[in-house]
């Protein structure tokens, strides 16, 4: 049985992936860095003050979280990992998105040519609900489907 | 596309003055959108300011980028600084960090080319705290800015009157490219009412660092109204306050997202408007003493032995303006003559934009920093800390910014001096 959720399509797409949860705010820099310096093609969260998805492949997965925090160099440095083909399926906000991961996205939507669908708002409860591993369906209009 | 644009801003949005810069327009509108913007607006200010300072090897799709807009000719239009460089061969390292610092920062140079003919406003012009008097890029009140940097952004909208919102790095070049940013959150009068009320009620002045952690964990990207400050710290934005608002409001930016605050009594916002600036049903944040001991309390310690011997010191993050590098020196050569030493008891290292440097030189005070073998550097102490076998050292720092980023341990300004003094941890 699905849970169904309606957020706001920040950057249109639809996509099937599965669930990676970070309850806590997502450090954008502190989470690719690594991945970043070493060509991580699995994108492997560096970030150990997130214990929810530190070391977890991040390439390819429905990232879920509240918003981002730390450095305005957040959305540059999502940016990078869009160009370099390190990016998540998809980025799924419980809260409205922060300037910085806003930044990012629409970075990698006008100047790459990757596919990386972000939904905002979807809400405390939808975050509550979705673990890591679930399998979280996307489509176009921002509705999210969490198995 | 709902944003209402100008026909100057409509028709380079159509590609009436080449692909690149449509492209960037686009970007400005889709981040303005997405935040309710229904217009963009000139940026006013003299000169923008730059995030990115740093040439990591692995960043070449920034490169890239950038190499799109000098080639279409896509230039900034305002001058601007830059955060501080990631390298500078005066602070202590060792053969191995040196390695790796060669291989991580391999594009510095490229990148700072790059950097001057998009329109650098000075081959020095590296640092966080551009808008210091003697660094030269300080806004009026009021200016619209494209800036990002996040304590400076805070310093900006705080401590100055200035209008900016939190911007990410690419993103700020492209307001000053098209000289124009959408106009939402910090710019506009509701995006700068506070949502918090935060009451100072500590028995002495609080550790700027720390209250600015508190405030940034509990209000996070909100704005405060802060009451009770001006006891401590005054009514007059003179040297001192100015300098404990950086350090503070760095560490809300930091510790949280804070992009602007209010000190009522103090700062420009405040001043004029006083408590209309609140808006309706804001949460209450009560500091005392105890809350400030139970913030500090919470910072991990990930150093892998907890009882190290600090090999490293830096003090300047956000770099330190010039009457703190005065101050810094009086406190360090009092703590020195008191335990009878002539020179700190570890490697010291203190941060401060050339300008400013250049301006201390000219100072005994100079010399006299540097007899008690303090190292003067104008880095950026957090990218030192980015190379793995420097986050591996136990580095200690008086600044809650680099202590959040990084592995480094934050004391307060009397700890760091009684380490710098006698030593230990």
């Amino acid at each position: 049985m699905s849970k169904t959720f309606k957020g706001r399509a920040v950057v249109p797409g639809s996509v099937t992936a599965n669930a990676l949860v970070s309850h806590n705010g997502f450090n954008t820099l502190a989470s690719f860095q690594k991945a970043l310096m070493f060509k991580d093609k699995d994108a492997k969260c560096s970030d150990q003050n997130n214990p929810d998805i530190y070391e977890k492949p991040m390439h390819g997965a429905a990232l879920c979280l509240p918003q981002t925090i730390g450095s305005t160099t957040g959305g540059m440095v999502l940016y990078c990992a869009a160009a370099l083909g390190q990016q998540p399926a998809c980025m799924l906000f419980s809260k409205p998105i922060d300037s910085l991961a806003a930044a990012g996205a629409i970075l990698a939507d006008v100047w790459t040519d990757v596919s990386m669908p972000v939904v905002d708002g979807l809400g405390d409860e939808f975050l509550a609900s979705v673990q890591t591993g679930a399998k979280v369906e996307v489509r176009e209009d921002g509705t999210v489907l969490v198995d | 596309m709902s944003m209402t644009l100008t026909p100057e801003q409509q028709s380079i949005l159509n590609g009436e003055k080449g692909e690149t810069l449509a492209k960037v327009m686009k970007t400005l509108v889709m981040y303005g959108e997405t935040f309710g913007a229904e217009k963009m607006v000139p940026v006013t200010s003299g000169y923008g300011h730059l995030v990115t300072s740093f040439g990591l090897s692995v960043m070449k799709p920034v490169y890239s980028l950038m190499d799109q807009l000098i080639g279409s000719g896509a230039l900034s239009g305002q001058k601007f600084s830059v955060d501080p460089r990631p390298l500078d061969k005066n602070v202590p390292t060792t053969l191995l960090q040196d390695l790796v610092f060669k291989f991580m920062y391999s594009k510095q140079e490229d990148y700072e080319k790059q950097l001057q003919t998009l329109g650098l406003l000075d081959k020095d012009a590296f640092t966080c705290a551009c808008y210091l008097e003697q660094v030269g890029n300080k806004p009026k009140k009021g200016d619209v800015l494209s800036w990002a940097e996040s304590s400076a952004v805070v310093y900006a909208n705080s401590v100055l009157g200035a209008r900016c919102n939190r911007n990410s790095g690419i993103l700020e070049l492209f307001g000053s490219v098209a000289g124009f940013v959408p106009y939402f959150g910090l710019l506009t009068e509701e995006g700068r009412k506070a949502t918090w009320v935060v009451e100072i009620q500590t028995t002495k002045k609080p550790e700027a660092q720390i209250l600015g952690s508190a405030i940034g964990m509990k209000v996070t990207e909100d704005v405060p109204y802060i009451k009770g400050l001006t006891k401590f710290i005054g009514t007059e934005l003179n040297d001192d306050a100015t300098a404990y608002l950086k350090d503070f409001g760095a560490a809300t930016a930091s510790n949280g997202a804070v992009g602007l605050y209010h000190i009522e009594g103090l700062t420009p916002d405040a001043v004029e408007q006083g408590e209309k600036l609140i808006a309706k049903d804001a949460k209450t944040y009560i500091i005392d003493d105890a809350e400030l001991e139970r913030v500090q309390k919470s910072y991990p310690v990930i150093w892998k032995d907890p009882n190290a011997k600090p090999k490293l010191c830096f003090v300047g993050c956000p770099h330190l303006s010039l009457k703190q590098l005065h101050d810094w020196t009086t406190l360090l050569s009092d703590a020195l003559a008191r335990e009878g030493r002539s020179k700190v008891a570890i490697p010291t290292v203190f941060t401060s934009p050339v300008a400013v440097q250049a301006e201390f030189k000219k100072t005994p005070d100079y010399q006299k920093l540097i007899g008690m073998g303090v190292v003067l550097s104008y880095i950026c102490p957090l990218m030192y800390m980015n190379n793995p076998l420097s986050g591996k050292m136990p580095v200690v720092t008086n600044s809650n910014k680099l202590r959040t980023y990084t592995s480094a341990r934050y004391h307060t300004d009397a700890e760091i001096l009684g380490i710098l003094s006698k030593g230990g941890n």
